[in-house]
């Protein structure tokens, strides 16, 4: 029986189990939410041509296209384990045991959180879980918050929210810690903006990202970065504050903030307090490769992907035979990568059950994997193209040790 | 029910979807069919979801994706169910999950 198990309903998943149907293959897609589409599900956003991005609309039709091609799916259900015997995995889920010869982990990515004092208030939420209630609930977290962490997942969300009623008192950075050091430096966080600043209507934030090429200008660009911050979509965005405590008796009544050095440091006596009735923290996006740890492939930390990836290599094979990944779980990138790496998946399979001719077709797809990334209006690391050239390297330096191992 | 996103911009009107009853801490409350239940229970402006087991400090919803599990509750008899991955389904019993004795900690704690 040539059968494939999927973990994860993503737009990596998905599409991978399109292309594995597609090839004749029987395909099993499990997933814990209780939706198709994973995070796909709650993104929003204009398209420079003008035309919206609706993840509502596009997991539905990955969803029915699947189905209409007869994959099985089995939501709401939850893998805890992954355990290869004489060749076959196991996958042990809360409801039943499954086996398969082909597995494909596109279990995608996780968010970061940044501890503040008082993050543990009911009404503090990753800004993800905003996302989700907003546009895939349609219920609002509150009427009124502050996003804690400045980078393109939370400017992205903070529109999404406004465009949903919700009012944002700002965007903010967290007070600096052993934790935050990154996200809580200006200058790096004005570095990471300058990549959204296509998505900005503010003057400052646009000429910026021209202006601002080499360090020196970046640290004028810090220093002259206006105290009363820039707006983006008219939502302030604070370089020059930070949030240094979240308060509330039983929920979030509000939080201080203070201005801080271009170096990060408070600077006393500049505390206020700003009421809201939600928190959202942005610690950013890591790939969520647990599963694929439990089978004993390598994992590589590559900053420009997120974090730790399971090794892998263009036709989104891991070293590990009959285990393969796509989506976030190999890398932070958009929606629109994701799926064209889950294709790449899908013709891997089904090559590895013996289809010949793929050939052709495979580097098609995976060409499309690094047109799409060119082309990609929303990138989480400027640097994402050399990230995936180091698993490369990584890749073939592991074969060639076994082979003089061997 | 002040918090439901009803004519939004760009995602129009939400589909139409059957109203249920269900119980959180013995109060009654009503939310739509297959809906996560962490989102029912904020439509009800409820954050609080349970109290942290060994320092009774309330929590709520963190990631609302099932990763977290700061969401646990008990529903119908069970415990330790994530309430954003659980869609809600009529008459429903959700409950808190609270704090619990510590008896090796409240031992100790004179010492410390
Ligand atoms: C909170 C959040 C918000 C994001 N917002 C945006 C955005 O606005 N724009 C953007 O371009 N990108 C966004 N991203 C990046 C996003 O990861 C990609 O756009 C894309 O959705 C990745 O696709 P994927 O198929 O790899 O994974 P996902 O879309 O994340 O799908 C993975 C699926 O695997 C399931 N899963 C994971 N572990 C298990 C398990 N153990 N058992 C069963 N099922 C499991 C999950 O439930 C999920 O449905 C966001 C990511 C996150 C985490
Ligand atoms: S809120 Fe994180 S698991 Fe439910």
């Amino acid at each position: 029986m040539n059968n494939v198990i999927i973990i994860g309903s993503g737009p990596a998943g998905l599409t991978a189990a399109i292309t594995c149907a597609q090839k004749g293959l029987e395909v099993y897609v499990i997933d814990e939410y209780m939706k198709p589409g994973g995070r796909l599900l709650g993104q929003l956003y204009e398209q420079p041509d003008g035309t919206w991005w609706n993840g509502i609309n596009e997991s539905n039709k990955l969803f029915q296209q699947a189905v209409d091609l007869g994959i099985q799916f089995y939501l709401e259900t939850a893998v805890f384990n992954i355990e290869k015997k004489d060749n076959r995995w196991k996958v042990y889920t809360d409801k039943e045991t499954f086996q398969t010869t082909n597995l494909l982990l596109a279990t995608g990515a996780a968010e970061a959180p940044v501890p503040i004092p008082g993050w543990t208030l009911p009404g503090v939420m990753s800004v993800g879980a905003a996302q989700v209630m907003t546009n895939v609930h349609r219920v609002k977290p509150g009427n009124r918050g502050i996003i804690i962490g400045i980078n393109v997942l939370s400017s992205a969300i903070a529109m999404e929210l406004k465009l949903a009623g919700v009012d944002i008192a700002c965007l903010a950075l967290p007070k600096n810690n052993q934790i935050t050091h990154e996200s809580a430096h200006p200058k790096k966080v004005l570095d990471s903006l300058l990549h959204v600043a296509h998505m900005a209507p503010s003057s400052f934030v646009k000429l910026g990202s021209k202006l601002m090429k080499n360090n020196f200008m970046k640290e004028l660009g810090v220093t002259f970065f206006p105290r009363n911050g820039v707006k983006m979509w008219d939502i302030p965005i604070q370089l020059k504050k930070a949030v240094i405590e979240i308060y509330g008796e039983q929920e979030v009544a509000g939080v201080t903030i203070a201005s801080i050095s271009s170096k990060g440091e408070v600077i006393e006596g500049s505390e206020e307090n700003i009421a809201v009735d939600f928190v959202c923290i942005a610690g950013g996006l890591y790939p969520l490769g647990e599963l694929a740890a439990l089978t004993g492939c390598p994992f590589h930390y590559i900053e420009e992907l997120g974090g730790y990836v399971p090794l892998h290599n263009e036709q989104m094979e891991t070293p590990v035979e009959g285990l393969f990944v796509a989506g976030n779980i190999t890398g932070i990138e958009g929606a629109k990568v994701a799926a064209a790496q889950g294709r790449v998946a899908g013709l891997s399979i089904a090559e590895r059950t013996g289809q010949h001719q793929l050939e052709e077709e495979l580097k098609d797809a995976i060409k499309q994997v690094a047109d799409t990334r060119k082309n990609a209006y929303i990138q989480f690391h400027p640097e994402v193209e050399s990230g995936r050239r180091t698993v490369q390297m990584e890749w073939e330096e592991y074969w060639s040790k076994r082979e003089q191992i061997i | 029910m002040k918090l439901r996103v009803t004519n939004h911009p760009i995602l129009g009107n939400p589909e139409k979807k059957k109203a249920v009853t269900f119980t959180f801490n013995d109060k009654q409350y009503t939310g739509y069919e297959d809906e996560s239940l962490a989102a029912a229970l904020l439509a009800n402006e409820i954050r609080t979801l349970r109290h942290h087991e060994e320092s009774g400090s309330p929590r709520g919803i963190y990631c609302n994706i099932g990763h977290c599990f700061e969401c646990r509750v008990s529903i119908n008899g069970k415990q330790g169910v994530r309430a954003c991955l659980t869609p809600l389904k009529e008459n429903m019993i959700v409950e808190s999950h609270g704090k619990l004795p510590t008896p090796v900690r409240d031992w100790r704690s004179s010492d410390e």
